[in-house]
């Protein structure tokens, strides 16, 4: 299901001494099914939008359409929306609190009334899509595994809430070179079998640019930039005012390119960068 | 919410009452406590309002913020108020209302007790307003430190106080995730009878203190890797030091004492 | 010279959730050299952690030794001069910061060593100024951001005059730009004040201007030397789970192709000038 976003404007504490605009009047649509990588650095605004998409946040003004449900200033947040919507925050590990593995994912449908069977049947299933071993580490204690396990039960806890729609702040943040990796593949895999619509809040240019269909860039409350990967890394410049980097490849294209060397400079992954350089390298070398 | 309380709140200034030694504006917060209690007349009462009204004056502190710290406290001082009219016994029937009676002495110790309560916050509240909680823990630990040799904790006592303040934002800012991480897995913190809302708390207090916990076992690494071992040896980049403003502050306090002893007590 | 840091075959085993003994650190020797600059990568597990808990006898080890400055850890009564040589900066800002007041903070670690008040106050403002932050000396701590609070940290240990920083991924918490800061004061404090540094991270990056990269696994080191002698080992790195920098993968990619690349590209425009020179 498509969300739209109309004009939407987020103060916080309002009237008191510390306020402050976080979203200024922002407005943008996500379609079905897209996956979409959402920038900014810290204070940009990206945590308040998301908390906004499942009703966590109300807006001052404006307002969120989220398949049939609407969201405006004085609407009351229906509960299936939550179900709709599951939101992933940064360090998901720190919010699990039951005694075994089982339990902290069940937490979830446990919350929207389904039978036991149905339970047993989501939880089973939330833990095939993020790898964990239901038989093996369902009657753990989720304090006592790995730092990287900790992470997918807890985002396993939110997927159990069968959301069609998924936001992960930051799923990487503090996570190994391997961990992350495992990660990232997974939710390509749920985007990719599942269907879902993903919005991935990420620093890395580098992930973003392997994963996404679209960019969506926030800068001080506002949309900065929106559009495909190759579209938004060819706007270094704003892109470098914002304090956001390009990824290193799209840096070598950019200098090749400089030196007169004829390459598109919209490339970011190593592969693509791999085969164009060959085919110059090549096609120079027989003409 | 949490937010709106002003006691305990720090109001960054550089006016007179901010620069007095935090030992003597403990002090004096507690004489004119203890003193507010003594006080029998209306005079009396005038005195210590030019008194306090001077503080804040010379305080910078804008009224709103000390009245707002009144706000949270309307209930009780109005209740206070009106059980000190009905209840206390007196002959002067002013009039009354059905069952209940307004005596002039009933009314008067209804007002007393409202300024009473009402001095004594703003009173308290100027304290933490105009006094930095780090210095207001550095008066509190150099104040108890004669009670050292009778092996009170003045050092450590001083420094947990030193660690709450510092963690309390921190664990406000957790405690808002966690809830919103919980809400966003359909955890329903606000509907139910008492018991399903102490029940539907454990998925927010389990978290909660088992990152306490953690934070407090990183923390006392890092403060051990900077070579903390108690209160022995250490020394302080601040020193206090009684001024000039210090005694006069001190000079004018026991004048009032002197004052309104007299007025309530030989007068 | 005699070498700042000494690792002799060291080995440290603690007991695991299920009671069996796992061995963190497995047999490392290693010298550093006064100002070197180096850093330590390696994944979560790998001991780097670890290793960087000895450096300023937090741990001590199972057996073997570790000498700073000369100083055996063991020895309980150089402690305190052992952790005021090797100051430590850990990796979740927030837990590090003591007081309400930043430089309350810095001001910390000279207290703890009962210094006299007008020396406190002259480092704790000659801290701030190096890491650059001598502007919010006032502020309170919650207030910063990620690499902000970092930096105070830093300022802490810089109080003490340590001639070692151990930094264990301070900036794991922490987004680009955050990072970015850190690692430019950690590199202006060994350049110009000739700090040894000992920086423990995962991000690959942050070893290229590094005088010696140590790479980690399972408790011992498996690779270490300059950062283009270790970058260009990409199979030994990608094989135990680490991410080389993107123009590193390049090269690579682009040697087992046939085209003559230098394997130890590190920077963009030395790919781009290797990738021109064809």
């Amino acid at each position: 299901m498509p969300i739209i976003v109309e004009h939407l404007t987020h103060v916080y504490m309002p009237g008191s001494p510390f306020e402050s605009l976080a979203l200024d009047d922002v407005s943008f649509e996500i379609k079905d099914g897209e996956f979409i990588g959402l920038i900014g650095h810290t204070g940009s605004g990206k945590s308040t939008l998301v908390q906004h998409l499942n009703g966590l946040l109300k807006p001052t003004s404006g307002r969120i359409v989220v398949d049939d449900i609407e969201i405006t200033s004085t609407s009351k947040v229906p509960k299936r929306l939550r179900q709709h919507v599951g939101l992933v925050f940064q360090y998901p590990e720190h919010q699990l609190f039951e005694e075994t593995v089982y339990q902290d994912i069940a937490f979830g449908p446990r919350n929207l009334n389904l039978p036991e069977g149905e339970v047993e049947r989501r939880v089973r299933e939330a833990m095939a899509l993020v790898g964990l071993d239901f038989e093996a580490i369902k009657d753990r204690s989720p304090f006592e595994i790995s730092g990287g396990q900790r992470r997918r039960v807890a985002i396993a806890g939110v997927l159990a809430m069968e959301p069609s729609i998924l936001i992960l702040d930051e799923p990487t943040a503090g996570l190994d070179p391997k961990g992350r990796d495992e990660i990232l593949s997974q939710i390509k895999n749920l985007h990719e079998q599942r269907g879902m619509t993903i919005i991935l809040v990420s620093h890395s240019m580098e992930d973003i640019a392997r994963l996404v269909d679209r960019i969506i860039v926030m800068n001080r409350g506002k949309i900065a930039l929106v559009g495909k990967p190759e579209e938004v890394f060819s706007c270094v410049e704003e892109l470098h005012a914002m304090g956001l980097g390009i990824p290193q490849i799209t840096q070598v294209m950019r200098g090749l390119k400089a030196r007169g060397m004829d390459v598109p400079d919209n490339i970011y992954t190593v592969d693509q960068a791999v085969k164009v350089i060959l085919e110059r390298i090549r096609g120079k070398k027989n003409a | 919410m949490l937010k709106d309380i002003t006691i305990g709140q720090f109001f960054p200034g550089e006016s007179v009452i901010h620069k007095l030694d935090p030992r003597v504006k403990i002090v004096l917060t507690f004489a004119f406590i203890v003193i507010i209690f003594f006080v029998k007349t209306y005079v009396g009462y005038g005195l210590i309002f030019a008194y306090i009204a001077l503080a804040v004056r010379l305080s910078k502190v804008p009224m709103r913020y000390i009245v707002r710290g009144l706000k949270p406290l309307l209930f009780i001082i109005v209740l206070t108020f009106f059980i000190n009219v009905f209840f206390t016994p007196g002959n002067k029937v002013l009039f009354r209302v059905w069952a209940f009676k307004f005596t002039q002495e009933g009314l008067n110790q209804g007002i007393f007790m409202t300024l009473r309560l009402a001095l004594l916050v703003v009173g308290t509240s100027l304290l933490t307003l105009t006094t930095s909680p780090i210095s207001l823990t550095d008066g509190i630990e150099r104040l108890l430190q004669p009670l050292r040799v009778i092996k009170f904790p003045a050092h450590e006592l001083a420094m947990m106080m030193t660690i709450a303040l510092r963690f309390i934002p921190t664990l406000l800012e957790e405690t808002d995730k966690i809830m919103k991480a919980q809400m966003a897995r359909g955890a329903d913190f606000e509907s139910g009878n008492l018991f399903q809302r102490a029940k539907a708390l454990v998925p927010l207090l389990v978290p909660l203190f088992i990152s306490a916990f953690r934070r407090a076992d990183e923390l006392a690494m890092a403060m051990e890797s900077r070579c903390y071992r108690g209160g022995q040896n250490r020394t302080r980049m601040k020193i206090l030091k009684a001024t000039k403003r210090d005694y006069v502050a001190v000079a004018v306090t026991v004048l009032l004492i002197a004052a309104i002893l007299l007025d309530s007590y030989v007068l | 010279m005699e070498p700042i840091i000494r690792l002799q075959d060291v080995q440290f085993e603690y007991l695991s959730f299920e009671g069996e003994e796992i061995a963190a650190l497995n047999g490392v020797t290693l010298d550093i050299q006064k100002g070197e600059f180096v850093v330590i990568i390696g994944h979560n597990g790998s001991g780097k952690s670890t290793l960087a808990k000895h450096l300023n006898a937090l741990l001590r080890p199972s057996s073997g030794v570790v000498w700073i400055k000369g100083m055996d850890t063991r020895d309980e009564d150089k402690l305190w001069e052992i952790r005021q040589t090797a100051g430590m900066v850990f990796q979740n800002p927030d837990n590090q910061l003591v007081a309400t007041i930043v430089e309350e903070d810095v001001a910390f670690g000279p207290e703890n060593l009962g210094l006299p008040p007008e020396e406190i106050r002259r480092r704790v403002n000659e801290a701030l100024k190096a890491v650059g932050m001598e502007e919010y000396a006032q502020a309170a701590p919650h207030y910063l951001s990620g690499g902000q609070k970092q930096r105070v940290a830093i300022a802490g240990i810089l109080a003490m005059k340590p001639e070692i920083i151990v930094l264990d991924e301070p900036t794991a918490m922490l987004d680009p730009v955050g990072r970015r800061e850190v690692m430019e004061t950690v590199k202006y404090l060994n350049r110009h004040e000739g700090i040894t540094v000992v920086h423990i991270t995962h991000y690959m990056e942050e070893a290229v201007d590094a005088d010696r990269v140590i790479v980690m696994e399972q408790g011992k080191i498996v690779l270490q030397g300059t950062p283009r002698q270790v970058f260009s080992q990409v199979e030994v790195l990608k094989e135990i789970g680490l991410d080389v920098p993107q123009v590193t993968e390049l090269a690579y990619r682009l040697k087992a192709e046939g085209l003559d690349i230098p394997l130890d590209v590190l920077k963009v425009e030395e790919m781009v000038e290797a990738i021109c020179r064809l």
